[in-house]
C-alpha cells in the first residue's frame, strides 16, 4: 500500500455544465429562447410572471417552476393556461437551494419544447448557489426587490454579476422605506457595470409593460435566425 | 452541499475505485464559497464513497482584475469590476473564480517498487 498523486486540474462544476450545454442543444433545436429567473426568496418573481405573461403579444411561453417542496408557485400561473413543470428539489439531503443542469433535464420531457418559443425557469429563491450552476438558459435575468435593502449587489457580488438583467421589483414601497435607489445603482455598478435595469412594481403594474415588451424581444430575437 | 457533492464526485471519477486520502482544491475569491462549509458537507457526502475520511486541502485564489481599455491589472478589495485607473467597465478577470480539483493523493493496492 502506498500513496500517489494524481493530477486532475477539472472544475468541479463540470458535470453541471456538459448537462447544461445538452439542454442548450435541446432548447436551440426547438428553437426556444430560455431565461433562468433568479432572486432571494420573496422577492416577486411569481407576482411578476402572473403580470406579464397574461397576454404576451403572440409569443408562447412556457414555466418551469423549481421550489424546495410543494407546487404554490404553479399553482398561481395555472389560471394563464400555459404549459408550467414543477421540480422539486426536496430529493436532495434536506432540499436543494437552487436547480442544477440535471434537474431541469429531468423535467424536459414534461415541456411541450416545440410548441413554445420561450421558457422561463424560475430558480429557487437563493442569492448564492443559483449563480454557481448554469441550467442551459440564453439569459440570466435577477429581480432585487427593494425590501431587501440597496447593499445587496455589494454583498452577493457574484449573482448580480451572472446576470444580463436585473429587474427592481417593489418600487411602490420606496416612500416607506430608507431605501437609497442611488446607492443602489452605485453597488450595482460596482459588480457590473452597465447592466441593463428595470425600476417596476408588479403591485401598481409600473413598469410591466416594459418588462413584457422585454420579454416577447428575447424570445423573437432568437426566433429570427431559426426562421433563416 | 451541493458544492461538496460535485467536489466528491469529480473525486470519485478520477480516483478511478483507489481509497483517496488527500483532494486539493484551488477556489478563487470571487466564488461565494465558505471553505468551512464546503469542508463540513464534503466529508457528510464523502461518506460511503471512495472518499471517505479524505482531507480536503483548499488554495484560496486571489482575485486579479485586467483593465480592457488601459491594460493595467489589480486585487480588488471591495466587489468592484470597475478600473480604478481609467474608471472603464469592460474588466477581464484573470484569476478568482476558479473552483478547481486539483489534485488527489490516493492509496494504491499493489505493492509499490519505487524507492520510498
Amino acid at each position: 500500500m502506498h500513496r500517489t498523486t494524481i493530477k486532475v486540474v477539472e472544475d468541479a462544476l463540470d458535470a453541471n455544465t456538459t448537462l447544461a450545454k445538452a439542454n442548450r442543444s435541446d432548447f436551440d433545436r426547438s428553437g426556444v429562447t430560455v431565461v433562468n429567473l433568479m432572486s432571494a426568496p420573496g422577492a416577486g418573481k411569481t407576482t411578476l410572471l402572473t403580470k406579464v405573461l397574461g397576454d404576451m403579444k403572440g409569443v408562447r411561453v412556457g414555466v418551469l417552476e423549481g421550489d424546495v417542496q410543494g407546487s404554490l408557485d404553479a399553482d398561481r400561473l395555472a389560471h394563464l393556461h400555459l404549459p408550467v413543470v414543477q421540480i422539486q428539489t426536496d430529493n436532495g439531503f434536506g432540499g436543494e437551494c437552487h436547480l442544477d443542469a440535471n434537474m431541469v433535464r429531468s423535467a424536459l420531457p414534461d415541456l411541450p419544447l416545440d410548441d413554445i418559443d420561450l421558457l422561463i425557469i424560475e430558480n429557487v429563491g437563493n442569492l448564492v448557489c443559483p449563480a454557481e450552476f448554469k441550467v442551459g438558459e440564453d439569459i440570466r435575468i435577477m429581480v432585487s426587490s427593494v425590501t431587501e435593502g440597496e447593499d445587496k449587489p455589494a454583498k452577493y457580488p457574484l449573482m448580480f454579476r451572472a446576470c444580463e438583467m436585473v429587474i427592481v421589483n417593489k418600487i411602490d414601497l420606496l416612500p416607506y422605506l430608507d431605501y437609497d435607489l442611488d446607492k443602489f445603482n452605485y453597488y450595482l455598478d460596482g459588480v457590473h457595470p452597465e447592466v441593463p435595469r428595470m425600476f417596476v412594481s408588479a403591485k401598481t403594474g409600473e413598469g410591466m409593460e416594459e418588462l413584457r415588451d422585454y420579454l416577447v424581444g428575447l424570445a423573437t430575437r432568437t426566433a429570427a435566425p431559426a426562421t433563416t | 452541499m451541493a458544492l461538496g457533492s460535485a467536489v466528491v464526485n469529480t473525486a470519485t471519477k478520477h480516483a478511478a475505485g483507489r481509497q483517496v486520502k488527500v483532494v486539493t482544491m484551488s477556489i478563487g475569491k470571487l466564488r461565494q464559497v465558505v471553505p468551512d462549509s464546503l469542508s463540513f458537507y464534503f466529508d457528510i457526502i464523502a461518506k460511503d464513497t471512495v472518499c471517505d475520511g479524505a482531507r480536503l486541502d483548499i488554495n484560496i485564489v486571489p482575485a486579479l482584475l485586467r483593465c480592457d481599455n488601459c491594460k493595467k491589472e489589480w486585487e480588488p478589495d471591495f466587489p468592484t469590476f470597475r478600473c480604478p485607473f481609467c474608471a472603464d467597465s469592460k474588466v477581464t478577470v484573470l484569476s478568482g473564480e476558479e473552483f478547481m480539483v486539483e489534485s488527489l493523493e490516493v492509496e494504491e493496492d499493489e505493492p509499490c517498487t519505487a524507492p520510498q
